[in-house]
């Protein structure tokens, strides 16, 4: 009896999530509305998949309960790296380095410059721009601490200081990317004023109506934005002046190569490259400074910091302006790569996105942000990529619908396979004998 | 002995909470070179007190002044207390400044009752943190310091150099890259204290620096809290473990309900009938007596 209880209550709690499974697979699965001959929405159900949802549910649960009980994680406080950990974290930081820098000559040799196109801008260049707002965004939230629902306003200052300044003025992109940082840290600063005495949720509440004040006003400023129409034929990048044109004054015959439209995308990747190497060597260096180890006090206890003559407001002021600033320089990027803006771009999704790249990776850790942005973006790209699901489900079944399903999915099995993110524990930035990495139990995560 | 100088001197300050007085009326001086103790039994209104000088409460009224660096002249207080400045001519006046304000200018800084160390920061890196700003400065901004200037290494080396006497000093040399959260209780409140040293301060005040030591613990701390005031800081401390209080305070306020009921040296307060009776308790009309022998 003693021995069949664990059984029997495993079994209890399974049935119960396949219950649960089974209610939640009704609305979403089980009945599916379909226009018939005369156009009226008739419902088809399909109670086996409601059915197959409960039992897959049963059974992983029944799986996970009697699976033998995980060891008790011990609660390692300090522990410093063996020689072997660190030369392999090294040797793959490295490895994954060059990688990236290889990436598109990779991608081009193995498909060609037609097949490349995708692998480079989809698959690089696109999760670069998001490696580099994550690691703009994780100044503020994960080394200060200061949870920011509105990050997207700084990329939108930025790409809208490129459009206007270029389509009105013709100000070249180089100019325009140090002037997007600039007006970005201002707005950054701006922001700054109103949140200093607020923490926590009523920090993310302001930061949230921030963001979209920004792009409520970009949507109705018509006379200047053109609304929600948006700027279009935004100057392409060129290379330091030459256009990747065909004529003969383009980048391709200065240097005798055959035209081809994969130049400027292997430019933008490259730029996009330098500027989110950029942005880490600097939040790397300001880490080790005393400013950067402000931004971390601030995030374990405020009230210390003040204790000790820190003043809270420019420290947050500081953390706000040069995370903006980084939002600012990915914004310019974002509109000379597209060549077009509009204010749909700048949504609240998209600020959530970056979040969960910064929450993700694990706060204040640029590898595990950078893993995240991998992660999210480069996943849900790839989810595009289901087609061999119609082998299964028929041809009617579209696996695109379900591509957001999966990346929430895939969230919340990763939170809580990994609550504080990738990279939790915290190196510190200065040692007397040996550095050795800080478990994240210890570290805080900030409250506003 | 020279005549003692006022460093800080606190005149009828009150504080309210709605309709809680948690101090009233209090004045008292912390004079240089001393190690003043605040004392009372519990709910008397020590951290309230405290938090009034440090600046995390405005008190409702009164005022609080403080010279790090000279004595306090009585009409250049009132000169400045007229003029509604928060200082002039290296004098302050605490119950005008913000909390940071108070902790980098007035020179003040202090500990907290429930240790506030920063956990997920490395001992060493704790102390670093506290010389902000000096390093700030040298670091030009962080301007410098970006592209690793000589003299922002010069200058961080020696914040090192300093955090790591104050660690050999409290006997934390070894455990100087643990993280702060994951030292034991009394390693934690030195290091509260060493970090609050760090700061270069001319008054540190401890709120309960011997709460939860053992009696080796609380002897190591008498040491150290003297060898601080031999140094040159003066100190203002709430304790309630007397051992400490008796031993090493020049001088002892006592407070019960937010009044002072007691001043003076630890040998006056030791037989001062009212503070026993606020410790002890006694019955209403023997409160009665002493309040009629004390004139209160």
């Amino acid at each position: 009896m003693a021995e069949a209880s664990p059984v029997r209550a495993a079994l209890a709690d399974a049935a119960r999530y396949g219950l649960i499974a089974a209610a939640l697979a009704f609305p979403i699965l089980a009945l599916r509305a379909e226009p018939d001959f005369s156009n009226k929405l008739v419902l088809e159900p399909r109670w086996s998949w409601m059915l197959g949802a409960a039992v897959a549910a049963f059974l992983v649960r029944l799986a996970v309960a009697l699976a033998p009980a995980r060891a008790a994680r011990k609660p390692a406080a300090a522990k410093a790296p063996s020689g072997f950990a660190k030369k392999a974290t090294k040797a793959f930081a490295a490895f994954g380095l060059g990688l990236i820098v290889a990436w598109p000559f990779i991608v081009l040799l193995t498909l060609g410059p037609s097949g490349a196109l995708k692998w480079i801008d989809n698959y690089g260049v696109q999760i670069l721009i998001y490696v580099m707002l994550g690691w703009g965004l994780n100044i503020v939230v994960g080394l200060a601490g200061l949870l920011d629902l509105g990050y997207v306003a700084f990329y939108a200052v930025g790409a809208y200081a490129y459009a206007l300044l270029a389509t009105n003025y013709g100000v070249s992109f180089w100019i325009c990317l140090p002037l997007a940082g600039i007006l970005a840290a201002f707005w950054g600063i701006l922001l700054g004023f109103p949140v200093l005495r607020l923490r926590g949720d009523y920090l993310a509440i302001v930061t949230l109506a921030f963001g979209e004040i920004i792009r409520i006003v970009l949507v109705n400023f018509s006379a200047l934005t053109n609304g929600d129409a948006g700027i279009a034929s935004i100057p392409r990048v060129t290379f330091f002046g030459l256009p990747f044109v065909a004529g003969p004054k383009g980048f391709a015959a200065f240097f005798d190569l055959k035209f081809s439209p994969i130049h400027r995308v292997v430019f933008l990747y490259y730029l996009i490259l330098v500027l989110a190497l950029i942005t880490n060597l600097v939040t790397l260096r300001l880490r080790r400074l005393p400013i950067g180890r402000a931004w971390e006090a601030l995030r374990e206890d405020e009230i210390a910091c003040r204790s000790l003559g820190l003043d809270t407001t420019k420290i947050k002021l500081t953390a706000f302006a040069l995370g903006a600033m980084f939002g600012g320089f990915a914004g310019a990027f974002f509109a000379v790569r597209q060549g077009f803006v509009s204010p749909s771009s700048f949504n609240f999704v998209e600020s959530a996105t970056i979040l969960a790249i910064v929450v993700l990776g694990g706060g204040g850790s640029q590898i595990g942000v950078a893993a995240a942005a991998i992660a999210i973006v480069g996943g849900s790209e790839l989810l595009r990529e289901l087609d061999f699901l119609k082998q299964v489900f028929g041809q009617g079944f579209d696996p695109t619908q379900y591509r957001m399903l999966l990346v929430g999915l895939a969230m919340v099995v990763m939170m809580n396979w990994r609550p504080r993110g990738f990279v939790a524990s915290r190196t510190p930035t200065i040692f007397l004998g040996e550095r050795k990495t800080i478990a994240a139990d210890l570290v805080q995560e900030g409250r506003g | 002995m020279a005549a003692a100088q006022t460093l800080l001197s606190v005149e009828h300050i009150s504080m309210r909470f709605g309709g809680l007085t948690a101090v009233d009326d209090l004045s008292f001086d912390a004079r240089r070179g001393d190690i003043t103790a605040l004392i009372g039994p519990n709910g008397a209104g020590k951290t309230t007190v405290f938090n009034c000088i440090t600046g995390f409460y405005k008190p409702t009224s009164g005022r609080i002044s403080m010279a790090p660096n000279g004595v306090i002249d009585p009409t250049a207080l009132d000169a400045l207390t007229r003029s509604g400045a928060r200082g002039a001519n290296g004098l302050h006046l605490l119950e005008r400044m913000p909390d940071h304000e108070i902790a980098r200018d007035a020179r003040v800084a202090r500990t907290f009752q429930n240790i506030r160390l920063f956990s997920g920061m490395t001992a060493l890196e704790n102390l670093i943190v506290a010389q902000h700003r000096p390093l700030m400065r040298a670091s030009g901004f962080s301007l410098f310091g970006l592209i690793g200037a000589p003299s922002y290494r010069a200058a961080e080396q020696a914040a090192k150099d300093k955090a790591r006497g104050w660690l050999e000093r409290i006997g934390l040399a070894a455990r100087a890259d643990d993280p702060a959260g994951a030292l034991p209780y009394g390693d934690q409140r030195r290091l509260e204290i060493a970090r609050a040293m760090c700061a270069d301060p001319v008054l540190l005040c401890l709120d309960e620096p011997a709460a939860g030591l053992n009696p080796r613990e609380s002897a190591e701390l008498n040491a150290l809290l003297r060898s601080i005031r031999d140094d040159g800081t003066s100190l203002l401390l709430i304790e309630h473990d007397m051992s400490v209080v008796m031993e090493i305070s020049d001088h002892v306020v006592v407070l019960d309900y937010g009044r002072k009921i007691a001043d003076g040296t630890p040998a006056e307060i030791r037989n001062d009938p009212s503070v026993i009776a606020a410790y002890l308790g006694v019955p209403d009309e023997e409160v009665a007596n002493v309040e009629q022998e004390i004139g209160a």
